[in-house]
């Protein structure tokens, strides 16, 4: 019997701005001490209300725009309610039925040893909420609570269940990493928490229409666990079917060390988080205006820019990708062939042999990025630049 | 006083009597530095600007020395918020309600923290963890609530005013039982920053004083834009000082004859229908209205507010503050902590709310509850709205019956429910409502007499108040034993 898998991923990205999403306290809580970036409001102390962070709001419907959503005109915040040691009010604010971006698609290569080429996995919904802090229990009669993060905004990234592998679910994340990366709206780092996903898991006969039962696998804290925990998975729903069983609906945690996934049954009674609309947040009304001044800030994305540097430069798949791999690396090479094109004497002085050209070249890179870039990662980037200046002649397409 | 003659005593005593401003003391004497110190050479610096904005601030405090009782839901930086709980016994605020700042900014002082029906769910202040609180006018009555302490402390004279809150009439039934005046702002009108939440729809805080005016004097102060609450209005308020006294001439008066019709007491109707016929021979036409949606007001109400408070009140796990059970043994988890400090700290009558809440917002009930209440809720709205059109206030009596006794309704919690007939309906459109005094029963115990009006006009309502307060036979009485 052939099996088909099929995937979904849930992906929570921290938002990188400067307050928390309902308060003013500041949002980078990495460093600090324990309870030391907190406040009435993200503390859930009585009688404290929340208020909009107008950057959040901002940043989620860019994204949105960059996974090519609809961004509807009516948007408002639910409340999601459940009790927990560090969930201080006893309800999360969140985004229910009227999220800020819906019905939008990521382009991914696919996953050729399954015949797979290039196609559109669908993004059902982005929408934003608040963090909860973390709670710590220790045994021994005690637990300890950090409400740093508390109230830190997190946007979620919901996709439609069209991965069909653990390398498209990789694919779909590399691509996901690197426009919320681009857009410089999180850092996007999965060890700190910033990027954190969670995976939806089926198998089905092929040919099948109907959605297999599915477990929810957590605790992957990287890019390879992720890959790794979807293969176990997968592998492990199909000698369950094929043993005779049923797979069961649960929740499962990726255990690293041991390279499993185990169940997590005691997390499992189904909440009922009674939702309702949070009525200390009038709803948001974004309207077109709006949405096309921020669509006109989408920067060009890695994939576009990879593509861009491979038609005009001739530069290899790889290559290309590496340099467009982050948007500041991006910048700095592009920064670097203006400083080449604008010094003609330079690059000639490197061709007939002097080195002094590379280090020149190199400070006014550091001069045109207002110092931003690394000294050694410059230099490197002029030396490619002038090997391709010499290989090509002419850095003109 | 000549001003060359100011002596630093005269000058205290001028300012403070209202002779004087601060802000013109501190202008003649820059003029007087200006004019002079060419000669002179005394000064360095000059301060002129920030002087005159000093002299300001010193000028902007409308109550100055005025003392204020504030209902215990409000949080006081340092000093016990308890909201009538067990759950909060001994809890000190880190920081103030918004309304607290502006009233200390306002140079008023703050005498103590009033006592209310637990987290201001109930309609007697019998609900109080720490006891009930009397009403003035006869000790073994109850004063209202769930503001009952802020009312009881006016009527008796232990405050000329006070601050209280207003869910679902817990300013407004609480001062008719007394016999003062009560005002529930439009709602957006105050900041509910440092209000611990009831239901966050319906909330509103709001005076209670012994004249219109003074009702008018502290809202002046405790309404306005605040940044930390989302759902306080923008708007700057109007000034309210121009109003008195007021003049009802053409004022249109409307009143829903078909809400009267049952279960109200003959002596209610009587003052109601007297103090209608004070306003008419003052100019204003009375009319009938139909709010036909206003029968569904009491259950539209015991859907939404429970169902929201459930959600508000479940921060009270003894995690981080207030009551903590003591647990024995380490069996014992997180859960159980938490049931036994829910259990001990929260009193009945809150027991009861948060379950029907919780029922309301559950999965398979939300639709036909709470969905539905909310609903109908926009349609109580669109009477009020459609009723405007014809008139600048809707009148109704405040409650069905005067103070009844200590114990009477406790058990039975649906009659107390059904108290609330006329005043819910503000809470629900958000519209802003007044209570005034309107005379005592054979029994000696206050009736209050209604207004609602139009959003964000608190005025035409404080207007029509000061008409109907003016020459009102009743406006010298005092409870006898307080007096």
């Amino acid at each position: 019997m052939q099996y088909e898998t099929v995937i979904g991923l849930e992906v929570h990205v921290q938002l990188h701005t400067r307050s928390k999403m309902f308060c003013g306290c500041p949002a980078d809580y990495q460093a600090a001490e324990p309870n030391t970036r907190t406040c009435p409001v993200c503390l859930g102390l009585p009688g404290a209300l929340p208020v909009i962070n107008r950057r959040a709001v901002e940043y989620t419907v860019l994204t949105g725009l960059a996974l090519n959503c609809r961004i509807p005109e009516f948007t408002k915040f639910d409340r999601k309610n459940y009790p927990y040691p560090d969930l201080m009010k006893g309800y999360q604010i969140s985004q229910y039925d009227l999220p800020l971006a819906l019905d939008g698609f990521l382009e991914i290569d696919g996953d050729t040893q399954l015949g797979l080429g290039r196609r559109r996995i669908g993004v059902e919904r982005v929408h934003l909420e608040e963090d909860v802090g973390s709670y710590d229990d220790r045994g021994e009669g005690y637990s300890l609570v950090d409400v740093n993060r508390s109230g830190v905004p997190l946007m979620e990234v919901v996709s439609k269940p069209d991965m069909r592998s653990a390398e498209e679910a990789r694919q779909y994340l590399t691509l996901l990493h690197s426009i919320v990366q681009y857009l410089g709206v999180s850092t996007g780092n999965m060890q700190d928490g910033n990027f954190r996903c969670d995976a939806n898991v089926s198998i089905r006969p092929v040919g099948s229409q109907i959605l297999g039962t599915r477990t929810e696998v957590k605790n992957m804290n990287s890019f390879r666990a992720v890959y790794q925990a979807l293969e176990y998975e997968v592998v492990r729903q199909r000698e369950v079917i094929e043993d005779g069983g049923a797979v069961v609906q649960e929740t499962r945690g990726w255990i690293e060390e041991r390279e499993v996934t185990v169940s997590q049954r005691s997390k499992e009674y189904a909440h009922d988080y009674r939702y309702f609309p949070e009525p200390d947040l009038p709803p948001l009304r974004i309207g077109p205006e709006r949405v096309a001044e921020l669509a006109a800030e989408l920067p060009e994305f890695a994939p576009q820019r990879s593509a861009r540097f491979q038609a005009d430069l001739a530069l290899s798949g790889y290559d290309a990708d590496l340099l467009a791999g982050s948007r500041s690396m991006a910048n700095y090479f592009e920064t670097t062939l203006t400083a080449i094109a604008a010094n003609p004497k330079a690059v000639a002085d490197y061709i007939s042999g002097k080195d002094t050209a590379a280090r020149f070249l190199m400070g006014q890179v550091m001069r045109l990025t207002k110092g931003q870039a690394q000294p050694e990662l410059a230099l490197r980037l002029v030396q490619e630049g002038l090997e391709l200046q010499k290989t090509r002649g002419s850095l003109e397409p | 006083m000549a001003p060359g003659a100011w002596t630093v005593t005269g000058i205290r005593a001028a300012v403070a009597g209202g002779d004087l401003s601060a802000r013109e003391v501190c202008a003649h004497y820059l003029d007087r530095i200006a004019a002079t110190d060419g000669r002179l050479h005394a000064f360095t610096t000059v301060l002129r600007e920030a002087a005159l904005a000093r002299a300001d601030e010193v000028d902007a405090r409308p109550l100055l020395g005025v003392p204020i009782a504030v209902k215990d839901v409000i949080c006081t930086r340092g000093v016990p918020t308890t909201a009538g709980s067990r759950i909060l016994a001994g809890y000190r605020p880190p920081y103030d309600a918004t309304v607290v700042s502006r009233l200390l900014d306002a140079g008023a002082v703050i005498v103590g923290k009033t006592n209310c029906d637990e987290f201001a769910m109930g309609s007697s202040t019998e609900h109080s963890a720490y006891g009930p609180t009397r009403n003035p006018w006869a000790l073994d009555r109850i004063p209202g609530g769930s503001s009952g302490g802020a009312a009881a402390a006016v009527a008796a004279g232990q405050a000329p005013a006070s601050i209280g809150t207003d869910t679902g009439g817990s300013i407004r039934q609480p001062a008719a039982l007394c016999g003062v005046v009560g005002l529930k702002p439009t709602y957006g009108r105050v900041s509910r920053y440092g209000l611990l939440a009831f239901a966050s729809s319906l909330d509103q805080i709001g005076p209670l004083t012994w004249t219109v005016a003074d009702a008018a004097a502290v809202l002046q102060v405790l309404a306005g834009p605040d940044p930390r609450d989302a759902t306080a209005s923008t708007e700057p308020p109007p000034d309210l000082s121009r109003l008195f006294p007021g003049n009802v001439r053409g004022t249109r008066i409307g009143v829903p004859r078909v809400a009267l019709a049952d279960g109200v007491d003959p002596e209610v109707l009587d003052a109601f229908g007297a103090a209608l016929a004070m306003l008419s021979d003052r100019g204003a036409e009375v009319c009938d209205v139909d709010l036909p949606h206003m029968q569904y007001a009491v259950p539209v109400y015991y859907l939404v507010a429970p169902a929201e408070a459930s959600s508000n009140l479940a921060r009270y796990d003894g995690v981080r503050y207030g009551h903590r059970a003591k647990l024995d043994g380490a069996a014992a988890g997180v859960s159980e902590m938490y049931a036994r400090t829910r259990s001990e700290g929260f009193g009945a009558e809150v027991k009861r709310r948060i379950m029907l809440g919780t029922y309301a917002l559950s999965a398979g009930y939300y639709d036909a509850y709470y969905v539905h209440a909310q609903r109908v809720r926009s349609l109580i709205r669109n009477d009020f709205d459609r009723a405007f059109a014809a008139v600048d206030a809707v009148a109704m009596p405040t409650t069905p019956t005067p103070a009844f006794r200590i114990g009477e309704r406790i058990d039975d919690p649906l009659a107390m429910y059904l108290g609330d007939v006329f005043t819910v309906s503000a809470n629900l459109t958000g519209l802003p409502a007044i209570s005034l005094p309107a005379g005592l029963t054979q029994a000696r115990l206050p009736i209050g007499f209604q207004l609602v009006g139009r959003p964000f006009d608190e005025a035409t309502l404080l207007r029509i108040g000061d008409a109907l307060e003016r020459d009102a036979p009743w406006s010298d009485e005092r409870p006898p034993a307080f007096a």
